[in-house]
């Protein structure tokens, strides 16, 4: 990639205005109509110096230098409620801020923080630094066994893209656990990649590290064509958003569902399933990738639906509207630094709103949001009654697994 | 000025440790390898010094698994000249070993200033830097954690316990044992990296005659074994603490 930024080049701003041109429907962002609603709608949009429309006007204004002096780029979340919104549907998140966060970072200007997660995903093939052999250890005890496909090489109907958190994190273990147990019931012949996954690599994207993104691409790639399966399914938001529209562009191109799809086409078979009462009201939080991104809005909430004893209550922000977790775009990886800006996580927010609609139970469908939404319910005043639960835990416990 | 940065490979601890059937060294099959972490602090405390007065940085290294992805990285950091060591025997490479082989070639190049890192958690035979020092006629600094260049010298920052800091000039050529650069080791974008490894040359030097001698051997390596006086409580963390209450009415402080 050419380097376009270097801190006291005159002409960066024109060279990088016209490198954003060349991007998927880039053309588009000469149509700014400096209206301010990216800006409005931006979770940290009051905090930045620099939300997206400003940035739009810098660069009119030749004087994009005064941009990448902020620390504006590193609020930004990747939620995509700019693009959703502008009146000229501008790709804003996927055009415009995530190159500028990629400028960033090849001119060297990178929060510490987010340093940590790109070595380790350089060095492991993921962002939490642990050790690719022990990516499947997740699985043990399961029965029955999870199918590893580098181990038993059995042609499988479904190839199930784990992800970095749903394998690793301490609080995402027990809810990868149950979908396993619900792939188990339901007799789907499934395997995994275990070591041999990499990070989908859509989060460090976003964040503005591309040649990690493409590297660990090209190794996901490498270890789909060794195997022989009808489709690929996943339970995290961001490997379903690359998989589906960042891997085909690179040449890698599979079927892809996210697991609310899946479970959703099988619902009368689970329906039965379901004999245990969960008695409460559940609010819903649409994960960015999934929902704004996607379009997926009705196959999580019908699936909670089916749930005995389920109430759905709906948050002040919903559907394409949603409130972001935090954890997109880097934000991750990124907690203190916007902690020290902003004194508020969009976690706590959402955690808010959840308790403000009467809910009880705040379900998710994305593996970065139940730590992320847990820890707000302890910082959140009176939120240490609200349960945070992915759909894929609901589910087993009504199944009773 | 010449600076050369001599940086080595250390398991990484991401990975569990096991001995090997000698019992006298670890398992490498299972073993990762990782650049030494006061090393890639050499490495930019080198490039601070290139960026501010400029110098000819040279990073050499063993070869070794993952060896060439760390020596481009140091490139696209802005080191100028890379240099692997081919032929070197993992088992013979103690810090005696390492130190005979780059003060031959170091005698070749003549750096004026020579910076590793001061120690590696995998040492058991003392410190590269006061050994390559020794065998070349040079002064050593250790735990230096700052250096400025100044004619014909540097000034070397080093830290001592109770939060004081010592100034020394130091005569080039000399090598000091850096404990930490400046700043934290920078961040270079992995296109950057890719770029640089189709363009930078990793030069390769055979290296023949290994003399490990002077240096520790290992009789024995062991994982730490509990003491005869230590009980291991097992357990639901219920059962522990019932337990531990137990033992604490039994010595009489509860």
């Amino acid at each position: 990639m050419e380097i376009t930024l270097s801190p006291l080049s005159p002409s960066i701003s024109k060279t990088f205005y016209s490198s954003l041109h060349e991007l998927k429907d880039g053309e588009r962002i000469r149509k700014c109509l400096q209206c301010g609603t990216c800006s409005g709608v931006c979770p940290f949009g009051y905090y930045m110096k620099y939300p997206p429309g400003k940035i739009i006007g810098t660069l009119r204004a030749g004087v994009f230098d005064l941009v990448t002096k902020t620390d504006s780029i590193w609020m930004c979340v990747s939620c995509s409620a700019c693009s959703a919104f502008c009146p000229t549907q501008i790709p804003i998140t996927q055009a415009l801020m995530t190159r500028v966060k990629e400028e960033m970072i090849l001119a060297g200007s990178v929060p510490a923080e987010l340093q940590t997660a790109f070595k380790n995903s350089q060095q492991y093939g993921n962002p939490l630094g642990e050790s690719p052999r022990k990516r499947a250890d997740w699985a043990t005890g399961i029965q029955p066994e999870v199918n590893i496909l580098g181990k038993t090489k059995q042609p499988v109907d479904v190839l199930w893209f784990v992800g970095d958190y749903a394998s690793y994190h301490p609080r995402m273990i027990p809810v990868t656990k149950s979908f396993a147990k619900i792939l188990n019931v339901l007799g789907i012949k499934f395997g995994i990649l275990g070591p041999e996954e990499s990070s989908d690599g859509d989060s460090q994207r976003l964040a503005g590290e591309r040649g990690i993104f493409e590297m660990l691409a090209k190794k996901n790639g490498q270890a789909f064509k060794k195997y022989q399966f009808r489709e690929i399914i996943t339970t995290d938001p961001h490997a379903y958003n690359a998989l589906k529209n960042e891997y085909p562009a690179l040449g890698i191109s599979y079927p892809v569902r996210h697991f609310t799809e899946f479970l959703f086409e099988r619902l009368d078979q689970i329906k039965p399933l379901l004999k245990k009462e969960v008695k409460t009201k559940i609010a819903y939080h649409d994960p960015c990738y999934l929902g704004r991104v996607n379009g997926i809005y009705d196959a999580p909430r019908e699936i909670l639906k089916s749930i005995p004893g389920v109430e759905l209550v709906e948050m002040a922000h919903q559907f394409s509207n949603s409130l972001c977790c935090g954890g997109g775009g880097g934000g991750m990886w990124l907690d203190g630094f916007q902690w020290e800006r902003a004194h508020v996580r969009l976690s706590e927010w959402r955690v808010k709103e959840a308790l403000e609609c009467g809910a009880d139970l705040l379900a998710v469908a994305c593996p970065y949001e139940p730590p992320r939404f847990e820890d707000a319910t302890k910082t959140v005043p009176n939120a240490n009654q609200l349960k945070v639960r992915e759909i894929a835990e609901l589910l087993a416990e009504s199944m009773d697994l | 000025m010449k600076i050369a940065v001599p940086i080595k490979f250390v398991p990484d601890l991401v990975e569990e440790l096991n001995i090997d059937s000698s019992g006298a060294a670890l398992d490498t099959s299972w073993l990762r390898l990782i650049i030494n972490e006061f090393d890639d602090h050499a490495i930019e405390q080198a490039i601070l010094l290139k960026e501010r007065g400029g110098a000819e940085v040279t990073i050499i290294c063993a070869e070794g698994d993952g060896v060439d992805d760390i020596l481009f990285n140091a490139a696209a950091k802005g080191a100028d000249q890379l240099v692997k060591l081919m032929g070197s025997d993992a088992a013979m490479m103690n810090s005696h070993a390492t130190a005979r082989v780059l003060a031959d070639f170091f005698k070749e190049i003549q750096p004026d200033l020579i910076l590793t890192g001061v120690q590696a958690h995998n040492d058991l035979d003392g410190s590269v830097g006061a050994l390559l020092a020794e065998y070349l006629g040079m002064p050593y600094v250790g735990y230096v954690a700052g250096v400025t260049a100044a004619s014909g010298s540097v000034i070397a920052r080093k830290e001592y316990p109770g939060g004081i800091i010592g100034e020394m000039e130091v005569k080039l050529p000399a090598v000091l044992g850096i404990q930490a650069a400046e700043q934290p080791p920078r961040y270079v974008a992995y296109s950057k990296i890719n770029q640089v490894s189709k363009t930078v040359k990793i030069e390769e030097r055979a290296i023949s005659d290994l003399d490990s001698s002077g240096g520790a051997t290992v009789g024995r390596m062991f994982k730490p074994e509990p003491a005869q006086r230590a009980e291991i409580i097992e357990g639901s963390p219920e059962e522990v603490a019932d337990r531990m209450v137990g033992i604490f009415k039994e010595l009489g402080v509860m």
